[in-house]
């Protein structure tokens, strides 16, 4: 696809651009602010001024061995034990809040915590709500008045461009069925693709280049490909028309065509995930150049700086396009697995 | 590596985000938009039809309306032209009545005139006749004592009476 290959050209870029006047532990460091960026978090953090770190704490909600603990993250800073619990510094539940057993050992607890992704989660799925509602209060309050215009115009063009296109093209008959899914998946990854790339509090998080986002979407998908299924599509699965000892003593095809049914929603699920965790890396990458470059100092750093933001615009440009491609993608990936599930053999 | 496991508070959450969106999103926000859409559709759709029938039904009251334009141009020539029949034949007619009446009127004027000539006429004589007896009268009454100059009087004046009427009345 067009967005990976350039973001394939970026990151050539980048590499080519980055290892020399770069000290090893700035590497690091820059890394790690690259992947806690990327990654979950207990609080939102917003900037470093000097020494001093503004974030929001969020509150922590976990069911250890000791029962249930709600309190806020701010307990936690900088390594800080509260009530028994605190956040790994390393090993397998490395930044995740854990506790020691009996043992001594690092155990997770049940975690529910609203964490940064949680929070975004929520504020973006209350404005895709406040949008989507908002639009539909418009017609009720202009029922006889002709097409929307600004704001709900351009909600009512992309839901009847999903709905006409993608739905309606690729499902087959009753596709009205499947709409509000499609629909809402298209809009739902769509908002958190956008919220993602705003750099300041509200927006910023990396929901949906987070796997257990895209996993929950996919397996949505997976459901409506698989359950309501045909008699022709589960047959074509696990008894298709193929040489009988490719099916008998080893039920060759049947696994390959199980696979499928399980690579289908996966390959959902990667590519949402990959495509924007990639793009927030490329992005913060590319901006991190600035800060690697001023210990060089002097015109290097300053063309580099310029590089730097002229690429971090394309970047962004790039994103606001990979962010639209990838909602469609997925909507339009799910909307034709459905319309294979449903396939009648003509004979 | 960490970013390929899926957390399970978040999986939790997302799972929870998600449904309430798709329950209110498909409950209340696709069905309308699309619905309106789709009876926006059909308003369209109908007023496109009701326009193209009105729109023949316009033709077709334009051509009617221009047949009666034409009629009822037809009808008022006719009418025009009646009237003006009918105003040339009155004035006529009363042309024509008046000649007569005054024709009438004159000759009544003339008999008139005339009787009331002969009258005068005739008083005139009378009085000329009683005025001349009454003169005779006079004069004989004077001259005629004896019988004969009484005869000789007759005589001459029945010649005289003779010549009178035959001179005054030719």
């Amino acid at each position: 696809m067009k967005a990976t290959k350039y973001l394939f050209i970026i990151c050539l870029c980048l590499l080519a651009l980055v290892p020399q006047p770069v000290a090893a532990e700035e590497e690091i460091n820059i890394g790690e602010v690259v992947l806690g960026h990327i990654g979950d978090a207990y609080e939102w953090h917003i900037a470093d001024i000097g020494e001093t770190t503004v974030s929001i704490p969020l509150p922590v909600i976990v069911k250890s061995s000791t029962g249930w603990h709600v309190f806020s993250s701010a307990h936690l800073e900088n390594g800080a034990e509260y009530e028994g619990l605190y956040i790994a510094k390393d090993g397998e539940y490395a930044d995740k809040i854990v506790e020691r057993d009996a043992s001594g050992q690092e155990v997770r607890p049940f975690d529910v915590s609203i964490t940064k992704n949680v929070l975004a989660l929520f504020i973006n799925s209350a404005l895709l709500i406040g949008i989507m509602l908002g639009c539909s209060r418009w017609y009720k309050r202009h029922v006889q008045e002709g097409a929307p215009k600004g704001g709900v115009g351009i909600i009512e063009a992309t839901v009847l461009y999903i709905y006409e296109d993608v739905v309606k093209g690729c499902v087959g008959e009753d596709y009205r069925r499947y709409a509000p899914f499609l629909l809402t998946a298209f809009f739902f990854i769509l908002i958190n693709n956008l919220m993602g790339l705003v750099p300041f509090f509200p927006g910023g998080a990396n929901v949906t280049g987070n796997i257990a986002i895209t996993l929950v979407l996919a397996f949505c998908s997976m459901i409506l490909i698989n359950v309501p299924g045909s008699k022709a599509y589960w047959k074509d699965a696990f008894w298709p028309d193929v040489p009988l000892w490719l099916k008998v003593p080893v039920p060759l095809m049947p696994v390959i065509e199980l696979f499928g049914i399980i690579s289908k929603p996966f390959i959902l699920m990667m590519r949402l995930f990959a495509n924007i965790m990639a793009g927030h890396a490329a992005i913060l990458s590319i901006i991190s150049i600035i800060f690697i470059m001023a210990k060089v100092g002097g015109a290097l750093s300053a063309s580099m700086t310029v590089i730097a933001v002229v690429f971090g615009i394309f970047m962004n440009l790039l994103e606001l396009l990979v962010a639209f491609i990838q909602a469609y993608v997925f909507t339009l990936l799910s909307a034709i697995f459905i319309g294979l599930a449903r396939v009648k053999h003509e004979n | 590596m960490g970013l390929l496991t899926p957390d399970p508070g978040l999986l939790f959450w997302m799972v929870i985000c998600f449904g309430v969106v798709f329950f209110i999103l498909a409950k209340y926000a696709f069905p309308v938009i699309i619905g309106m859409v789709d009876k926006r559709k059909e308003y369209i759709d109908n007023s496109l039809k009701a326009a193209r029938e009105a729109n023949e039904q316009l033709q077709q009251v334009k051509a009617e309306s221009e047949k009666l334009m034409a009629k009822v141009q037809e009808q008022q020539t006719a009418i025009l032209r009646d009237a003006t029949a009918t105003r040339d034949r009155i004035i006529a007619e009363a042309r024509e009545r008046a000649r007569v009446e005054a024709q009438k009127t004159l000759e009544e004027t003339r008999h008139q005139i005339t009787a009331e000539k002969e009258s005068a006429i005739n008083d005139v004589r009378r009085q000329v006749a009683i005025l001349s007896v009454d003169i005779a009268e006079k004069i004989l009454r004077e001259k005629l004592s004896d019988s004969d100059e009484q005869l000789a009087m007759v005589n001459r004046l029945m010649d005289e009476a003779n010549l009178n009427t035959n001179t005054e009345e030719p």
